[in-house]
């Protein structure tokens, strides 16, 4: 079976791994918070530029850790866009994005990328590593891991539960006397971190960082939350927050797949767009379909005319 | 314990759609105290509970609650002297969570929110004696989403969140008026053994005079933004809901024929 090489599979579980952790990071504004937050395509690529930045200096470390707070910073800006001056979700998040560009080009010291070869990155420090062929397999598997662990247990905090409970119903939150603008500061600002953490892992692994690279990024997490929803299942945190990331490796999988056929690579943001409208408006169609086969078993019984 | 002093309330002021529905309102509460409030549609009943509760901001006078001046407080900090169960019983829990998650959050409310965790072992246990209280068999169903809850269980659980930690004040705003009868009594039920076992001080819309003049200790009534009718004591153990009916038609003007107001 030569579907695909072992080397292909191998960098699409690490892409897959490493772009889990902006999927989780979508799950917390989409799902958890309920808000269509497009900070995302920015805070992913203020991630990398941070990062890439202090490779260039020899500390690819502080990279990530500082990508974090950066990340963390750009949601904040989007929540108090929303929250004190009231602007849409959906703008809010679209103004801080667009904000995000010439910042991330300042950032890159006005480059639009930052090459990262033969620099230092997380992924070839550690010299007791196994094999180089896993060393990044590993790191990036131990990341996303502690990140699940510390989201599953920050989501069953007392803060946690009102995190929560703001996407279902704000108004609840607010009769039992917490500000919804607080809790979705906080949920924003961690989401937000968690893409540009992603963002700062994805340059330091492809060693180069573009100011174009966020584009439709958030289009992939939501991708990859829908692909997880709909074939690992939403029953608990747990298995929701996995389901996440197998839809993530799975969603890298099927792009590896699809390049294999032979698809141009300049197509894949078509793809995701395609696959996540139709994940979007599947219900409808089911509806839709149902709605169809009942006329039809209608008109059948009535021996009368099709309608 | 809760001192409302000339309050009003215009929405869309300057508009054509200029609405008063607040006029100079005052109004006092004694400790433990449960008035129930009736009106017409329209009168303002929701507004003077959104007022006090901080969903709307007051044009002009001021609200004092347990001593404290909350008249310019925003509502999540009201909130945490103040339960409220409203008529939807789609707002008072989060569906997507379970039982026991949805009582933890109302169980913590007024504490710090810090990262100590969301539900403990106690906890459990408290949540499931409380619910017990309820009578629907739900301390069994504590792991369960709450959108598989009826809207009776949903009421009765949100009756229980509102009232539980003990608020200063208690607000209904009709909160039984979307439930069969046979929930919607057990409910009032619930309220009534709530109120008085905890010695809430408590306001509750309705729309049933029956209910209004059987449950708690003082009626009021609202007539365009005014409290038009203030019932207690001696008064308020003769009134009938006949007399209520025909003095309500005199003061407004609107026939109740066969108007909700006497459905009970
Ligand atoms: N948010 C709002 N914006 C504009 N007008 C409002 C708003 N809320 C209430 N009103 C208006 O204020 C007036 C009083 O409404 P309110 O909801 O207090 O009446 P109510 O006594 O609760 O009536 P009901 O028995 O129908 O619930 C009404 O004319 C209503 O249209
Ligand atoms: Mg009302």
């Amino acid at each position: 079976m030569t579907l695909m090489n072992l080397a292909t599979v191998l960098s699409s579980v690490e892409l897959g791994v490493i772009y889990a952790i902006m999927s989780l990071g979508v799950f917390i504004s989409f799902r958890t918070l309920n808000m269509p937050d497009l900070t995302v395509d920015g805070s992913f690529v203020l991630g990398a530029a941070v990062s890439a930045v202090l490779c260039t200096a020899g500390r690819p470390l502080a990279g990530i850790i500082l990508a974090l707070a950066a990340g963390a910073l750009a949601g904040s800006v989007t929540a108090l866009l929303h929250t004190k001056l009231k602007i849409q979700p959906i703008l809010s998040g679209i103004l801080t994005m667009l904000a995000l560009y010439s910042i991330n080009l300042k950032v890159m010291g006005n480059r639009a990328n930052i090459p990262l070869l033969n620099q230092k990155t997380i992924f070839n420090l550690p010299e007791w590593m196994p094999g180089p062929d896993y060393a990044a397999l590993i790191i990036s598997l131990l990341l996303l891991f502690t990140v699940m662990i510390l989201l599953y247990f920050f989501l069953k905090t007392k803060i946690g539960l009102v995190l929560r409970a703001t996407g279902d119903n704000e108004q609840m939150v607010r009769a039992l006397g917490v500000s919804t603008d607080l809790t979705k500061l906080i949920g924003l600002a961690l989401a937000n971190a968690l893409v540009a953490l992603s963002g700062a892992l994805i340059a330091q692994y492809q060693s180069f960082a573009d100011v174009g690279m966020g584009i439709g990024m958030v289009i992939i997490g939501l991708a990859s939350v829908i692909i997880g929803e709909a074939i690992f299942g939403t029953s608990n945190l747990l298995r929701r927050l996995i389901a996440v990331i197998l839809g993530s490796i799975v969603y890298r999988l099927a792009i590896a797949f699809a390049l294999e056929l032979g698809m141009p690579p300049t197509d894949l943001k078509l793809i995701s767009a395609v696959i996540v409208c139709a994940a979007l408006s599947m219900p409808t169609i089911k509806e839709q379909l149902s709605l169809l086969q009942q006329r039809y078993t209608a008109a059948v019984n009535n021996r009368g005319r099709p309608l | 314990m809760l001192k409302i002093n000339m309050i009003s309330k215009t929405f869309d002021r300057g508009s054509v759609n200029e609405k008063k529905a607040l006029h100079q309102v005052s109004l006092s509460l004694d400790e433990g105290e449960f008035v129930t409030v009736i009106g017409g549609n329209g009168a303002g009943k929701s507004t003077l509970l959104n007022c006090i509760s901080g969903v709307h901001p007051v044009d002009e006078g001021s609200i004092i609650l347990d001593g404290t001046d909350i008249t310019f407080s925003p509502e999540y900090k009201r909130s945490r002297l103040i339960g409220r169960v409203f008529q939807n019983p789609l707002l008072g829990t989060a569906f997507d969570m379970t039982i026991a998650e949805n009582l933890a959050i109302a169980w913590a409310r007024g504490k710090p929110h810090g990262l100590s965790p969301g539900i403990t072992r106690p906890d459990k246990a408290l949540f499931r004696e409380q619910l017990a209280l309820l009578g629907l068999d739900l301390e069994e169903r504590i792991n369960q989403k709450v959108k598989l809850l009826s809207g009776g269980q949903r009421q009765a659980l949100t009756l229980l969140m509102a009232t539980m930690g003990r608020p200063k004040l208690l607000l209904l705003d009709e909160h039984t008026a979307s439930l069969d009868p046979a929930i919607a009594k057990k409910v009032l039920h619930l309220t009534r053994k709530f109120v008085s076992e905890e010695k809430l001080t408590t306001i509750m819309i309705t729309h049933n005079m029956k209910a209004a003049l059987e449950y708690g200790s003082r009626t009021i009534m609202m007539h365009e933004g005014q409290i038009i009718l203030d019932l207690s004591g001696e008064e308020r153990a003769e009134m009938t809901v006949e007399r209520l009916v025909k003095y309500f038609e005199s003061r407004s003007g609107v026939q109740l024929e066969n108007d909700r107001l006497l459905l009970s």
